[in-house]
């Protein structure tokens, strides 16, 4: 360990005012020690989700707002720094509590580095490929989409990257938003005998016939394990529905039941499901089915750190979710033994790019797929005096900076920014480039909006959200985030009724009318009529407004958070 | 896809598959002659109840609703009921929030797999229901669906 490193730990304990002991510094010393995890029984499942798109290592800050209510209140995944890692038994200071919290996150961050990073990543699945033969790369979708390279190639430079990291089996959600022709075409060409795209609830509006392969049985070590893929249920209502208008999803529980039993009743002995349900719906839904015995869950991007157990009238199924941004590989074994798992084992490792070395054939792929845009990518704009980040229930600063540019930009006195979980972090001093703000703003219906909403309509827009997030029943909820709000202030009481859950709307003070007209601007809106309009050249891309605005100011200040006030979040251990 | 049922009901032979559908029943007597005014203007469950010709309507566990819990769009939402109640004599179905609630009302004849769907539109978030008349009784199950603007998801 380098000293200046073993200062920076020293000052990142004595800011959290943890106790010191020669065991963590120990520990942190023998950081190459770091992947050794011993193989554990004959099935092993290697899970990655929702990279977004991220080839290269980042930043990336965990919420510090994850709330969580009814049977979710003060469990996992709605926990926060300090509750997090005692839930967890993760001491703070350590290279896990950085991974797994937003605690110190900057000290943190220039400590331990970037995090993620497909040439690393590659390096740790082969370490495992190698200690556990047979194992399976499972990947649960948010792959194609979250970056410049991947918008720019239409996803290709992702595909092109899963098939050189070896991954075995897919499911998907913001792929979807590359189009249906799209997916077909790389499902049926790209991946043909080399990666399994599986969904075993999408299915034709028409005859509700299947789209894609609903499950596949493998024979790993002599066991017959069964795979299940879960598309995204909400793609077509989270995502515009005109990127699919032949398919139809859902969460589809009989489906699911029905293919449970089947691979049973073909021989398999370890069922698992890789899901793009959100951990909500998957602990949920673990109650309700029978037979499944591990749920590798994503899309609500929640690290956890622990393998949850869930009761249900057929036994206990594992519930996970292996966070985002090629932050997290998950490691699941099972020893089964005459027919029975008998034990498992869960880790979520953390992806170092400091202490994996590159793999040097991933990293040559990822240096030949940028290298026509590398120039692009790394223009500077501006740069930012303090942290930038996304994820949170609330507005963070990125999505911050994004409504101020909108406002300004577009004469607005309000503007809305969807509540995306995907996006990097930047630390403060960084440069922002432009790939920087790609990775905030990329997708393929990024077009800016300017609408007259009267305040009812808004209180309508605001109320929609809220119920999306928090719905008491996880069936009800999309997995997104509150959307971000610029100009308005509002107050927010996640317990209420549908409907009932905003209140004290105000613009410069005053309370809004419900019957006044209100000049909005907004992103990435999902109807036909907005695409049409971008595509008759009415509407620019979100980007460039960030893009020009950026450089107008060279220097980006802290952002003031305009965060609601939130009612019945005392106690909430999903609030810092 | 099955491009097989595709290809049939595209060649001509749908006039026959639609004959037989009506001719057991399946098909909403609402496209046809027998019209309850009454039904498809209430407003309430019970109004719909009481112009099918009962009072009141039991709660039931053998009657399965199956329904997106949040519609994919709202102009088409697929709502399927299937009952294993006994004597099944008719289905209907009722969006709450509609401004006219009863959506479809299907005749079930004996013999007949008490098994049906269709598509409805709704407005907003509802509950749905399913009202089964069987051996003279009328029983209800109940499931939400929410229709939402979309959008800012994940």
């Amino acid at each position: 360990m380098h000293r200046r490193e073993f200062l920076n730990i020293l000052a990142i304990a004595a800011a959290s005012g943890a106790a010191l002991s020669s065991r963590d510094l120990w520990a942190a010393d023998r950081a190459t020690a770091f992947y050794d995890l011993p193989k554990f029984g004959n099935v092993h499942l290697l899970h990655m989700t929702d990279c977004h798109a991220q080839l290269k290592p980042i930043y990336f800050r965990e919420p510090s707002v994850n709330l969580g209510f009814g049977g979710a209140l003060n469990k996992a995944p709605h926990l926060v720094g300090e509750h997090l890692l005692k839930a967890f038994g993760v001491r703070r200071g350590t290279r896990e509590a950085h991974a797994f919290t937003f605690l110190d996150f900057e000290a943190a961050a220039k400590t331990y580095g970037k995090v993620g990073g497909f040439a690393h990543l590659a390096t740790l699945v082969k370490q495992l490929k190698a200690s556990r033969p047979g194992a399976l790369l499972l990947d649960g979708g948010d792959t194609w989409q979250g970056s410049a390279t991947a918008l720019w190639t239409k996803g290709q430079d992702m595909v092109d990257a899963c098939l050189a990291l070896g991954v075995d089996i897919m499911t998907g959600h913001w792929e979807f938003t590359q189009g249906a022709a799209r997916v077909k075409e790389i499902v049926e060409k790209d991946f043909s005998g080399k990666i399994e795209f599986l969904a075993n609830n999408v299915k034709t509006t028409d005859f509700e016939d299947l789209v894609f392969k609903p499950y596949t049985l493998r024979q790993m070590n002599g066991v017959p394990v069964a795979i299940i893929g879960q598309a995204f249920p909400y793609t077509p209502i989270a995502n515009p529905r005109y990127f699919t208008p032949d398919w139809s999803f859902g969460i589809r529980e009989e489906d699911m039941q029905k293919t449970v039993d089947e691979a049973r009743s073909k021989g398999a002995k370890v069922v698992a499901l890789l899901s793009h349900n959100g951990m909500d719906v998957d602990l949920k839904l673990a109650s309700r089915i029978r037979g499944i015995d591990a749920i590798l869950g994503g899309h609500t991007h929640d690290g956890v750190p622990g393998a949850i157990p869930v009761k249900n009238p057929g036994g206990t199924t594992l519930v996970t979710n292996a966070g985002s941004n090629g932050k997290f590989l998950g490691v699941l074994d099972f020893d089964v033994k005459n027919g029975q798992i008998a034990d498992f084992r869960y880790k979520l490792m953390p992806v170092f790019s400091r202490l994996l070395a590159a793999d040097s054939a991933m990293d040559a792929l990822i240096t030949k797929v940028r290298a026509p845009f590398e120039a692009k990518l790394n223009e500077p704009l501006a740069r930012t005096d303090a942290m930038l980040y996304r994820r949170g229930n609330f507005n963070g600063s990125f999505d911050q900076l994004i409504l101020d540019a909108l406002m300004e930009s577009k004469n607005c006195e309000i503007a809305f920014s969807p509540g995306f979980r995907w996006g990097t972090s930047l630390l403060s001093g960084q440069a922002i480039t432009r790939e920087h703000v790609m990775d905030q703003t990329a997708t393929t219906y990024s077009h800016t909006t300017v609408s007259e909403l009267t305040g009812g309509t808004i209180k309508t827009v605001l109320e929609d959200v809220a119920d999306n997030l928090f719905n008491p029943d996880p069936y009800y909820q999309q997995g997104g985030d509150m959307v971000r709000v610029g100009g308005l202030q509002y107050t927010i009481d996640p317990l209420a009724a549908q409907g009932k859950r905003i209140s004290d709307i105000r613009l410069g003070g005053q309370l809004i009318e419900a019957g006044k007209t209100y000049k909005v601007a907004g992103w990435a809106p999902v109807s036909e009529a907005a695409r049409d309009t971008a595509a008759a050249g009415k509407s620019e891309p979100v980007w460039d407004v960030v893009e020009t605005w950026l450089k107008s100011k060279k220097r980006i200040t802290a952002r003031r958070l305009n965060t609601p006030k939130i009612l019945n979040g005392g106690g909430n251990q999903g609030m810092a | 896809m099955n491009l097989q049922r595709r290809t049939t009901l595209k060649t001509g032979a749908s006039f026959a598959l639609i004959a037989a559908a009506v001719s057991a029943g399946v098909l909403p007597t609402s496209a046809f002659a027998q019209w309850n005014k009454n039904a498809f203007d209430a407003k309430t469950l019970n109004d719909v109840v009481k112009a099918m010709g009962g009072t009141t309507a039991e709660k039931s566990g053998d009657i399965a609703i199956t329904a997106p819990d949040i519609a994919e769009n709202g102009a088409v939402v697929p709502i399927a009921v299937a009952s294993k109640l006994a004597n099944v004599e008719s289905i209907a179905i009722l969006v709450e929030k509609n401004p006219n609630a009863l959506a479809a009302s299907f005749d079930i004849l004996a013999g007949t797999e008490a098994n049906v769907g269709t598509r409805v539109k709704m407005g907003q978030s509802s509950n749905v229901h399913a009202i089964v008349k069987a051996g003279g009784k009328y029983y209800v199950a109940t499931k939400e669906v929410k229709v939402t603007l979309g959008g800012c998801g994940g």
